[in-house]
């Protein structure tokens, strides 16, 4: 399937990332925006309401976060493509709904233009530190996609590619930019809509009374419906069992929990999602995403000049963390560095598959600006010293 | 919300008069001896049927809580969402497809507390939908704690020593938000309350059915009201109809007289009218309308 070509832009642009990322829903035939206006997130839902209504969309600006986050849900049930888009205090409210996604199979998108915290913190300065946020913030087991673009560009490509992922897997898909991302003005070059690959929502084609809500075969991601068709479904936050009924027993939630679970985890290496540049042959790897992933470019090739084997991996995929590819990395290389614009949150799942087979080290930034190159270079230069 | 175990049985033998209306294989349903949100679901299943809408084209959306459990139960496209958050859900779903017609089915605690500000935001934007609120004055499904519709001096586990919170007058909140129709009986008044919600459900706009109903697990055995059918007997005796009253004037003290009718019913132009129309006067042919 391919994008719709009256909704595509197509052409070369001068645009920022929360412009790109708004261009790139569309794309993605988005057709319901619900959203409550956050810095520096904003953007994306002013230039989704002042292009909807060209393009057969409706924004609704909800009474805050949380309505917004179950507003598209809503949608999505309508048989609509559907997304919200905050920054952090509203992406902390939104979490409630991302669980009930999560246990609905709701495909949805979820743009997080991230800002320093805790709490209302830095709301126009850049931070990278709702990254488990994302992955652990609402209650309970499950499992999330979560894609990081670095450029205006790739927050065009990527939502794209976040509205495919959600209707693949029937997950809740975040898009986790930043303000530096969010706010930075480059290049964006949109394709002709028939070279955009849209995947359309898998409805079933069974009738009513023979279609289970929740019955699966091999590919553990159920068949859809919509609201309308006739189908009399019942969808519900409790756990259910293959007909969408409430059912409280342990048997019931482990065999629903662990599909939830499995249709992400057990297709990870398909969803990867990873940028490579001379892991080959390295004796130190630095690990970044984001737009750190170009502040940490200078001290790579700074390192390299003064001899140092350094390679450089990109996660544009962070959840599911490429948990197999890192751990047999480990086993080939002697230290990771890790730079990521909070304390310390990324750098735990590195050194967990790094298991002591390769030293890990953060370099941490409390948020507010990037990296100095400088800092970077110093731990890649300091990683191997000190171990 | 703590969710509490639910049972199930065999199907019974005796035929429901609105079976078709029925989940019949999620029964028999959790709700407590003479709990009157069962009443309430008859009614409504009653008032569907006379209201010749599309049951196809139906989706009825709940939050959390004894009331919440109700669209479980029927037979329609139905969504038990999340605590406090059906009427924005409900909004995504009616704006998404024009073409539904759109319930939400919950309780006072999950409209009024939680979701509070979800009902006076749809009401102020008259999206189209009929929000039935069974009132019962407490939280059920934890156990009898106050809700901001529990009336002063009335007890609950969270007020021990009878509640000093001043609660909503909700015909009055739901009239000065916007909604459109606006009626409130109680569980004892079931012809009445078929016809109101036949009426909300055929009114074009943010309707809103209030209806009273007994707690006897925890609100009337917490006050020493009796059970079940003392709780009728009080309706009975204590519900004056008052069509057209002023909503400033239907607060509800303990146990003292009950002022139901249909209060409000006026003509608004809904929020998906007010933007096809404004859009259009925008762009004119260009505007894109959303396809149902």
């Amino acid at each position: 399937m391919k994008a719709e070509k009256n909704a595509v832009l197509t052409g070369a642009h001068f645009i920022d990332g929360d412009h790109a990322a708004c261009e790139g829903a569309i794309a993605a035939g988005c057709k319901f925006v619900a959203g409550y206006p956050i810095t520096p997130s904003t953007e994306v839902i002013e230039r989704i309401a002042l292009r909807f209504p060209l393009v057969g969309g409706v924004f609704i600006q909800m009474e805050d976060e949380i309505a917004s986050s179950i507003a598209i849900q809503g949608a999505v049930w309508a048989g609509k493509k559907a997304m919200t888009v905050t920054s952090g205090p509203g992406f902390s409210l939104m979490m409630e709904h991302i669980g009930y996604a999560a246990i609905t199979e709701t495909p949805c998108v979820f743009i997080n233009v991230q800002r320093s915290g805790p709490s209302t913190g830095l709301p126009t300065l850049p931070a990278q530190a709702d990254m488990m946020q994302a992955r652990w913030g609402s209650h309970g087991d499950y499992e999330v996609i979560a894609i990081v673009p670095n450029s205006p560009q790739e927050c065009f490509d990527l939502t794209i590619r976040a509205f495919n992922l959600a209707e693949e897997y029937r997950v809740p898909v975040l898009v986790m930019m930043d303000e530096c991302v969010g706010h930075m003005t480059e290049k964006v070059v949109i394709p002709e809509a028939d070279q955009i690959d849209i995947v359309e929502r898998k409805f079933t084609k069974k009738p009513p009374g023979e279609y289970k809500m929740f019955e699966t075969n091999e590919s553990m991601v159920p068949e859809m419906i919509k609201v309308g068709d006739g189908y009399r479904m019942h969808l519900t936050g409790l756990t259910h069992d293959e007909r969408g009924y409430p059912a409280m027993s342990p048997k019931v939630q482990q065999k629903m929990l662990r599909r939830l679970v499995d249709k992400i985890l057990l297709n990870e290496e398909k969803i990867r999602h990873i940028e490579e540049d001379e892991v080959e042959g390295a004796d130190i790897v630095v690990i970044s995403y984001g737009i750190t992933s170009r502040v940490v470019l200078p001290a790579i090739k700074k390192a390299r000049e003064d001899g140092l084997k350094v390679g450089h991996i990109r996660l544009l995929t962070v959840w599911p963390f490429p948990e197999a590819y890192i751990r047999d990395l480990a086993k080939r290389v002697s230290a990771f560095v890790v730079p990521e614009l909070n304390l310390g949150q990324i750098v735990h799942e590195v050194e967990r598959c790094a298991a002591g087979h390769a030293v890990t080290r953060l370099v941490p930034h409390a948020g507010g600006a990037v990296h100095e190159p400088v800092d970077i270079y110093d731990a890649i230069k300091g990683v191997l010293e000190h171990a | 919300m703590h969710e509490q175990q639910t049972a199930t049985a065999e199907v019974p033998e005796v035929k429901n008069p609105v079976e078709s209306l029925l989940r019949m294989d999620r029964m028999p349903h959790i709700w407590c001896p003479g709990c009157g949100i069962g009443t309430t679901v008859n009614c409504f299943a009653r008032a569907l049927e006379q209201s010749k809408v599309d049951l196809d084209k139906t989706a009825i959306v709940s939050g959390i809580g004894c009331t919440g459990r109700v669209a479980g139960y029927l037979n329609l496209d139905s969504f038990h969402t999340t605590h406090g958050r059906a009427i924005p859900f409900a909004t995504g779903l009616k704006l998404a497809n024009p073409d539904l017609k759109i319930v939400v089915y919950s309780g006072d605690g999950d409209l009024f507390a939680i979701g509070g500000n979800h009902f006076i935001h749809a009401a102020r934007r008259n999206v189209d939908m009929t929000v039935i609120c069974v009132n019962n004055l407490i939280y059920g499904m934890t156990g009898g704690q106050v809700a901001p519709t529990t009336p002063v001096t009335a007890k609950g586990t969270t007020y021990p020593y009878g509640s000093y919170d001043p609660p909503f007058n909700l015909p009055f909140l739901a009239d000065s938000s916007g909604a459109v129709y606006v009626a409130r009986w109680t569980v004892y008044h079931v012809h009445h309350v078929t016809k109101a919600i036949k009426e909300a459900i055929l009114h074009r706009g943010f309707s809103f059915v209030e209806i009273i109903s007994p707690c006897p697990t925890l609100y009337s055995r917490r006050n020493r009201l009796g059970d079940g059918l003392d709780q009728m007997k009080f309706y009975q005796e204590n519900s004056e109809i008052r069509h057209g009253a002023n909503t400033k004037d239907v607060d509800i003290d303990f146990q003292k007289k009950i002022i139901v009718g249909k209060f409000v019913e006026r003509e608004r132009k809904t929020y998906r009218q007010l933007m096809n129309e404004h859009l259009t006067s925008v762009f004119g042919e260009q505007y894109t309308k959303y396809e149902g």
